[in-house]
């Protein structure tokens, strides 16, 4: 297809690096990725895969940007609060980056739709915020075959995994069940440093750019988690489970569970 | 030498907000009770009623999930990092 003279100035100091090239640049532009929450970590990760050229980014959301959101949520700013998400997201990495398209998804993911919305994507990034969607995630990337970029925070904590379907442990194989409800604390009620968000959703994008890429070493088989309180990075390994629920062996969940959502806060927020 | 285990932010509150701490057990299962001696109330957020560990936290020796090792019987030795884990939420 080629690079256009603008492209080519745009996206010259990734193409410099000898690992993309004039050909990888091209496989960015041509990468459809999508990313599941505009908030803390989805806002990152967005905004570096737009910067980067990647061609199509579908955001799903179905929230709107609230005042409180602003300290972590790096794609909406104070003019955007009382906006959907999805639209303020679009704005903010349309300005950006005019040379990539941007589709906005204003819903919440269920068993019943995530299987259309994911089909038109090859990588998809999880920075939602609850447990009943990062298993419905999960499991549809499995079920789909569609490699998964995994992200979790919580205070000072983040955590993240890649799974590539078929090849490397899921979330499943890691963590078997979600708790139950009630058990765990959700962000808006434990709290979040803004720039821990902002670790872990750039560390998405970069997984996401390594496999459009085909480079480097992902994070498969292995979750790396991140202490802002001391700066750490440690990683432990995580095989592939024969017992998994989902992918292993004698998989018990064959088709997608809407789990109770469980965050009281959240609950009232619907009605 | 003791063993250092690591306590995830969720569960520090009942370490007094130590993010770590010592121990001499010789497996898991005796950490797991060892910690519960010093901290009353960890065990039951580590384990459910059967006394099993909760499928949505991990334990790691150095970086290895005891599912794959020995499960509570997994030996320790001196200088061994535990690591506690829980599924995280937040985005």
């Amino acid at each position: 297809m080629g690079l256009r003279d603008d492209q080519v100035e745009r996206y010259s100091r990734q193409i410099l690096l000898p690992h993309v090239g004039g050909l990888g640049q091209e496989k960015i532009l041509a990468a459809k990725v999508l990313v599941i929450g505009a908030g803390g970590l989805g806002s990152p990760a967005a905004l570096y895969l737009a910067a980067a050229g990647v061609g199509r980014i579908g955001v799903v959301d179905s929230d709107k940007v609230e005042l409180n959101n602003l300290q972590r949520q790096v794609l909406h700013s104070t003019k955007t609060v009382g906006e959907l998400k999805v639209e303020s997201a679009k704005r903010t990495l349309a300005a950006l980056n005019t040379d990539i398209e941007v589709i906005p998804y204003n819903m919440r993911l269920t068993s019943g739709n995530i299987l259309d919305v994911i089909k038109g994507y090859d990588i998809i990034v999880d920075g939602s915020d609850n447990f009943p969607t990062r298993y419905l995630v999960n499991d549809a990337c499995v079920l789909a075959k569609k490699p998964l970029s995994h992200g979790g925070i919580f205070r000072f904590d983040g955590q993240a995994i890649t799974i590539v379907p078929g090849k490397s442990a899921c979330y499943r194989c890691l963590f078997p069940e979600p708790p139950p409800p009630g058990l765990v604390p959700s962000c808006q009620e434990a709290g979040i440093l803004g720039a821990v968000a902002g670790v872990i959703g750039v560390i998405q994008a970069n997984e996401v750019l390594k496999l459009i890429l085909g480079i480097g070493d992902t994070l498969t088989g292995k979750l790396l988690i991140f202490n802002a309180l001391d700066s750490s990075f440690r990683s432990v390994k995580v095989p592939k489970n024969k017992d998994c629920p989902v992918c292993g062996e004698k998989p018990t969940v064959t088709r997608l569970i809407d789990y109770e959502e469980f965050c009281s806060l959240r609950r009232k927020d619907a009605k | 030498m003791p063993i250092k285990v690591r306590i995830p932010t969720p569960l520090q509150k009942i370490t007094n907000n130590q993010a770590d701490v010592t121990v001499k057990s010789k497996n898991v299962r005796e950490l797991i009770e060892d910690l519960n001696k010093s901290f009353p109330g960890i065990k039951e957020r580590l384990c459910d009623e059967k006394g099993n560990l909760r499928r949505f936290i991990n334990i790691y020796v150095n970086e290895e999930d005891i599912r794959f090792l020995k499960m509570d019987a997994t030996p320790l030795k001196d200088g061994d990092e535990v690591s506690i884990i829980p599924a995280i939420a937040g985005g």
